[in-house]
């Protein structure tokens, strides 16, 4: 159940719990002691027995107690497109996910292309006291793929990085310019990796599956020529370069690469990509239709291995709302994108369950990793960081069920899937906004 | 250096730009503009150095101060001057410089000034003629009369340029000014930074001996000496910043960024320039530390020394071809 946080949180103190903190490594049992909207202390000498008079003792039961989870790519839908998604459901959704923390994307209407907009999102997001939200600032004015917007005022601010979200730059002198331009001020430029021209038109991965079901294709190249288009221009520029919801083999190895050249590109990975394979759309399901699309379970395990070496740093959930009369079309005619705030940490661990990862590397992707890269103070156990928490049993089974999801749109690629790992508390500064029955 | 044949210790026939130009030339080259700053300020401003004498103004771009200062500059001296511009001449009808400059050199010319968008058309000139041929600026690589003019203000100002810290502020990359001065300044001593946004960064410019700084307040502290360019808004191809609100907002000179700088800090701009982009009006406008008008009336001075040298330098049997 969503609970509305009271305004003034005290002191409050978190015990009996298993401590998961993954940026320095801390896994065992002890408590957090929050006092106000920051944290006080952490570790075994927080208990029941110990706290003072006047802090709120709230027992773990013995489960994970971890930051709270940063999602550093989520589409919100507010301003304009308010049927899909208001600040109000997306952080209503994000309590019972686990998430504190969302990084949006600025392909609103109007486009966060200003720093009016930016401050829109960031006071009406605040209003809602739940996940706090970061905007992402454009890239391009109007995310046109023109004209470089105003990323030094958009920084100053509030936008911690910049994308023209679901659109690639595709113009290489506007990227070079764009790049060079962020560097004067180290801004990170985030880009979702395909090659328009190659891909305008498809529906799904190019192959076998797409000539059956006779619906035009995506092909993989699409992916790894923008990034190895981008790597380039990283090489010419300087600039840091963040690459969105890689998909493919090629599109690993060539970050890989790039890495071990030791230029200063990172990417992240979505659930469905290293959860699910191109299979899932079976007979023309449009929760199914995603960009990047759905590709080969070659692609799925390259993804995954990604993930284990460190070539993937963060996983975000790219949570992208449609509503039912974008989706419920002929496959062809639906919209792109599925939501995932809510299945974000249970599809992470299966990552977790299946061996790949421990609890607390796959926690990192999640909490350290993306507070390092958007240089948040969020994602971390530690005195004097904010109290952004959340409360988890990373074996409690659940079913994902669309029409029970949070989120105004109920279009998620894990429909009916059966799933591990349940957020029983969510904590943001100091005030629980959602507990778990 | 043969100083018996040159009398005014700068052995060369063109000034085509200041890369090359060793310290005791430019030095002679200001040392002569100096005599004529006082003469200048006099009412009877004339002296027939140049009697007889013809310099052809040709003007590629649109030019007010740069194109009058070498006219009063010639009259001065006494010589014949004709402007020709773009606007009014063959070029018009599509003749390439080549065939105007060869035209023009028919007519025996003693100097002809050129001003051109294009870089090294002021050494493609001076191949085909027989006068002396002075850049007055050629696309984004020099504008050796300009620099000489700053180095005399500045000369004038503090009395020296070796040793101090000067920042050129602005749009470097298609600057022909930042270049000429960058060669100038360095050639004398001073150390040199650049400060703009990475756009306007030309590449590979850090191995002309600067420094090269992303933000105004870092790279202004504790410099004498602050050059605003002007963003040469005709020159941008593409885009290059997002706008000028956020241009000024990190990059225009206010009072605010010049505080790292030192106290006595002194301004300056080859214009003509643009008001609340790259610079702000009241420092702009600050009597005390501005030398933007005291730039202009050097640039006549400097002009002048330079017609009469190079004039000289016509009955030189062999001079050095730069």
């Amino acid at each position: 159940m969503a609970v509305k946080g009271d305004r003034a949180p005290g002191r409050v103190a978190y015990v009996n719990a298993r401590l998961l903190d993954p940026a320095t490594g801390l896994d065992g049992p002890g408590g957090v002691l929050t006092d106000g909207e920051m944290i006080k202390a952490v570790g075994p000498s927080v208990t029941a027995d110990a706290a003072l008079d006047g802090v709120t003792v709230i027992d773990c039961g013995g489960q994970c107690l971890a930051p709270g989870l940063i999602d550093m790519r989520v589409y919100l839908g507010e301003p304009g497109e308010e049927h899909k998604e208001t600040l109000a459901s997306a952080a209503r959704a994000a309590a019972k996910g686990g998430i504190t923390s969302m990084v949006c994307l600025p392909n609103t209407d109007p486009v966060i292309d200003d720093m009016s907009v930016v401050e829109f999102v960031a006071r009406r997001a605040r209003l809602q006291g739940l996940s706090k939200v970061y905007p992402y600032g454009a890239v391009t004015k109007g995310v046109k793929g023109e004209e470089i917007a105003e990323l030094g005022l958009l920084a100053e601010s509030g936008a911690v990085a910049f994308t023209d979200g679901f659109r690639a730059i595709k113009d290489a002198q506007v990227m070079r310019r764009a790049m060079m331009y962020a560097r004067t001020f180290d801004l990170l430029i985030c880009q979702h990796p395909e090659e328009p021209s190659l891909a305008d038109g498809g529906v799904m991965n190019s192959g076998e599956q797409a000539t059956r079901l006779g619906l035009s294709g995506i092909p993989r190249q699409a992916e790894v020529m923008m990034i190895e288009r981008d790597i380039r221009l990283v090489e010419l520029t300087g600039a840091r370069l963040h690459i969105n919801h890689i998909s493919t083999i090629e599109a690993v190895e060539a970050i890989r690469s790039a890495k071990a050249r030791g230029l200063p590109i990172t990417c992240d990975a979505a659930p469905p990509h290293f959860a699910l394979n191109e299979v899932a759309i079976g007979d023309y399901r449009t929760f199914a239709k995603l960009s990047p699309p759905l590709r080969l379970e070659s692609d799925r395990r390259a993804i995954v291995d990604a993930i284990k070496d460190g070539t993937v740093d963060c996983i975000a959930s790219d949570h992208t709302p449609e509503d039912e009369e974008s989706k419920r079309l002929p496959f062809a005619a639906a919209a792109f994108g599925g939501v995932g705030l809510e299945t974000l940490l249970a599809v992470t661990l299966e990552l977790y369950h299946n061996g790949h990862l421990t609890l607390l590397q796959a926690l990192k992707f999640l909490t350290s990793a993306p507070a390092d890269l958007l240089k948040l103070r969020a994602g971390r156990l530690a005195q004097g960081r904010p109290a952004d928490l959340i409360v988890f049993d990373p074996d409690r089974g659940w079913k994902v069920s669309a029409d029970k999801l949070l989120s105004k749109s109920k279009n998620s690629p894990f429909d009916g899937r059966l799933v591990q790992g349940l957020v029983t508390r969510t904590v943001i500064d100091g005030r629980t906004v959602h507990v778990a029955e | 250096m043969n100083g018996d044949t040159e009398p005014f210790g700068f052995p060369h026939r063109h000034l085509l730009g200041i890369e090359g130009l060793n310290p005791l030339e430019i030095t002679a080259l200001l040392d002569r503009a100096e005599s004529y700053v006082e003469q200048n300020r006099q009412a009877d401003k004339k002296r027939d150095v140049l009697g007889g004498r013809t310099l052809i103004n040709l003007f590629y771009e649109d030019s007010t101060r740069t194109r009058t200062s070498f006219e009063l500059a010639g009259k001065r001296l006494g010589s014949d001057v004709i402007n020709m511009s773009v606007a009014t001449s063959s070029v018009k009808k599509g003749e390439t410089l080549i065939d105007t400059a060869m035209t023009l050199n028919a007519m025996h010319p003693d100097v002809l000034v050129i001003r051109h968008p294009d870089s090294g058309s002021a050494k493609l000139l001076s191949e085909k003629v027989n006068c002396a041929v002075i850049n007055a600026g050629d696309g984004a690589h020099e504008h050796p009369t300009q620099a000489l003019l700053d180095a005399l203000t500045i000369r004038r100002r503090i009395g020296k340029i070796q040793g101090l810290r000067i920042a050129i502020c602005g749009d470097i990359l298609h600057s022909r000014v930042a270049r000429s001065n960058i060669h100038l300044l360095t050639t004398m001593g001073a150390r040199v930074r650049l400060i703009a946004p990475r756009t306007l960064i030309p590449t590979g410019i850090e191995h002309m001996g600067v420094e090269v700084f992303y933000d105004m307040r870092e790279g202004l502290q504790d410099c004498d000496i602050v050059m605003m360019l002007r963003l040469q808004k005709e020159r941008m191809h593409g885009n290059y910043f997002p706008s000028v609100r956020e241009y000024f907002h990190f990059f225009g000179l206010d009072y605010a960024k010049l505080e790292g700088a030192k106290p006595d800090a002194l301004i300056m701009h080859p214009g003509p320039m643009n008001r609340g982009v790259e610079i702000d009006s009241e420092v702009a406008d600050d009597f005390g530390r501005s030398a933007i008008h005291e730039q202009v009336e050097m640039g006549v001075a400097v002009r002048m020394a330079v017609l009469e040298i190079l004039t000289a330098n016509l009955d030189n049997p062999q001079p050095r071809n730069l």
